[in-house]
């Protein structure tokens, strides 16, 4: 129980508070206006799907392509339901069935094809997201290519803290028993496998858990721009929350958060010349393969424990 | 049975492109064990090389195709150069993300210089129809699967009796060895860029004069099947590549043709999945033991 109130937890909890003060503060404000307000959701939104994926791409070290699959289960469920039951209700309720379906079919997908490597597994795992979407295109319920149109129920507050709630999900999964049998699998699968661990319950594990993360996402992004069609959740979205992950450093939380606003801005500011943005994107991604294959962060995390560790260290080298 | 007969007429057409793009794939895959994900694009690009041939300077069917080819072939060997050289020895997932950015660069370029809208090819062969009984043949078909054929047989020649194919072959056996020997390893792979994006760029004229429309995205989706295609017949097999290049096409077509062609694509990918589970050295491939 002592641990629960350990100095740097006080200091995240501090910094949660904060940060969600001064952001509603500048909308009431009016300095953050109804254009940045949409900024700032669709960053959020990213953040989650970033931090899901990384947990599958940086932490378990196995390559999805199929994102955007789990996020528009999510978004479908959120919606669906929210047909039936107008309001708060029906989205709490859609988001619970995002989580079973994109859970059980992330186990479905990840028993057989986490037994490939690399470059076979990100191949399967995109057709596995294109499956998902040509599925959704092709029913009634969800009312094929035209999509659905729902009344918005999501605001700041509930993405706020659906950010912050999976990214402690995924922070402290990172940092469990199961988490570092997952940076083992990443590290060498092989030796972990020697090691004792089972490999492929770790990998399915971590994909599960990202996909459920990715279909909150998604119903978040249906409950908030309310408008949903298959065509939103192509290959090229996948790739988009690759580019994320990959610019922030691939296995690091808070490179992606850093990625996510970065970009999100970026695309903010672009986006009169979508086509320049394209070129932009492809001319990055190839630049920071080449001259920094490890992303803006690498792996390395902020945390207060080395803040606090080189604040006392300097405290040291005055004395 | 017309139907029947019909489709697979009609699958062999659209396998002939697959098999063509396919090839580009299981070739430098086979060489640098890199899925090239740009490779859909250098196709795509292929088109648009042959259309400014047929309408700017008013070429012919065959002067487009060899100058789309010859344009693909040293568009593809600058890729290889610029993005793919220097992370000769990184992982591979890093050189997977490289090839995505490519591809969207090529995309997002060919969207700004020529415009995001469809482009239409002039048709620059005679469309003659032969009914065959009650099977429709037209005379762009045959000559589409004539190229593809002609330009198999010459790359077999080039891989297996030429000196560039016997440094391809010893390259993709083992690169350190083949060094040792005195094969210049980085023109190797260059050359075969060259070769399989040139395959690549006549698979775009031959669409475009195939389907009479072209645009900047039309590579995605053709390029994932060619890999498809090239998975199912085993990576890194130039005669598995021409077989699933035809096997996928014609599915593709028969599923169309028996109603199905809302979930055609989804068939694809479920024939993809199928066969990594099942046999994931694809049907030409041979198991090969990860050694620790």
């Amino acid at each position: 129980m002592k641990d629960r109130f350990k100095k740097t937890n006080l200091c995240w909890l501090a910094a949660i508070i904060l940060s969600y003060v001064i952001l509603t503060a500048l909308m009431q404000a009016g300095i953050i206006d109804a254009v940045y307000e949409t900024v700032l959701s669709t960053i959020m939104i990213n953040i989650i799907l970033a931090i899901s994926l990384n947990l599958i791409i940086g932490i378990t070290g196995q390559f999805s392509l199929g994102h955007a699959g789990f996020m528009c289960i999510g978004a479908y469920s959120a919606g669906v339901m929210m047909k039936q039951m107008p309001g708060m209700g029906g989205f709490l309720v859609g988001i619970l069935i995002g989580f079973v379906i994109s859970a059980l079919v992330a186990l479905i997908v990840s028993i057989p094809t986490l037994r490939l490597k690399g470059d076979y597994l990100a191949i399967a795992t995109l057709g596995f997201g294109e499956i998902i979407r040509i599925i959704v295109l092709n029913m009634t319920i969800t009312n094929g290519a035209a999509g659905l149109v729902l009344q918005k129920v999501v605001t700041f507050p509930f993405i706020f803290a659906a950010m912050v709630l999976s990214t402690i999900v995924i922070v402290n999964f990172g940092c469990s028993a199961p988490g570092r049998a997952c940076i083992s699998v990443r590290e060498d699968e092989i030796a972990s496998e020697a090691m004792g661990i089972n490999t492929t319950k770790y990998k399915v594990m971590a994909f599960v858990i990202g996909a459920m993360i990715a279909s909150l996402a998604g119903a978040l992004y249906a409950g908030n721009f309310y408008v949903i069609r298959p065509d939103m959740f192509t290959f090229n979205r996948s790739i988009d929350i690759l580019v994320i992950v990959v610019f922030g450093g691939m296995g690091s939380m808070t490179g992606s958060y850093i990625a996510a606003i970065v970009i999100g801005l970026l695309n903010n500011f672009l986006q009169s010349f979508a086509a320049v943005r394209m070129i932009i994107y492809g001319l990055a991604l190839v630049l920071i393969m080449i001259f920094r294959p490890s992303g803006l962060l690498g792996t390395k995390e902020f945390t207060f424990t080395s803040l606090f560790n080189r604040f006392s260290k300097r405290k040291g080298e005055a004395q | 049975m017309t139907v029947f007969l019909q489709q697979i007429i009609n699958g062999l057409s659209l396998g002939s492109i697959y098999a063509l793009i396919a090839l580009g794939y299981t070739m430098v895959y086979g060489i640098i064990k890199l899925i090239n994900f740009a490779h859909g694009d250098i196709y795509m690009l292929g088109a648009y090389i042959g259309f400014i041939a047929v309408t700017s300077l008013g070429l012919g069917f065959f002067p487009a195709l060899l100058a789309a080819m010859a344009g693909c072939a040293l568009i593809g060997v600058i890729i290889e150069r610029v993005a793919y050289k220097p992370l000769r020895h990184a992982t591979r997932i890093t050189a997977l993300i490289t090839a995505i950015g490519v591809s969207y660069f090529l995309q997002a370029g060919t969207q700004r210089v020529m415009g995001t809208g469809v482009k239409t090819f002039p048709n620059v062969l005679s469309n003659e129809v032969f009914m065959i009984g009650g099977v429709r043949i037209t005379s762009q078909q045959i000559i589409i699967f004539i190229t593809t054929i002609v330009l198999m047989l010459v790359l077999q020649f080039i891989v297996k009796k030429t000196k560039i194919g016997r440094a391809m072959r010893a390259v993709s056996v083992d690169a350190d060895a083949a060094k040792l020997m005195g094969i210049n390893v980085d023109a190797t792979i260059s050359y075969t860029f060259a070769i399989g994006s040139a395959l690549a760029g006549a698979a775009g004229v031959l669409v475009g004069i195939y389907y009479n429309s072209i645009n900047p995205l039309m590579g995605t989706l053709p390029g994932v099947k060619a890999f498809i295609a090239a998975v199912f017949g085993g990576i890194g097999i130039i005669p598995g590549a021409m077989f699933g290049g035809f096997f996928i096409g014609v599915c593709e077509t028969l599923i169309a043709g028996y109603g199905g062609s809302l979930y055609k694509d989804a068939v694809v990918y479920i024939i993809l999945i199928v066969i990594l589970i099942i046999k994931p050295a694809g049907l030409l491939g041979k198991n090969v033991k990860e050694k620790v």
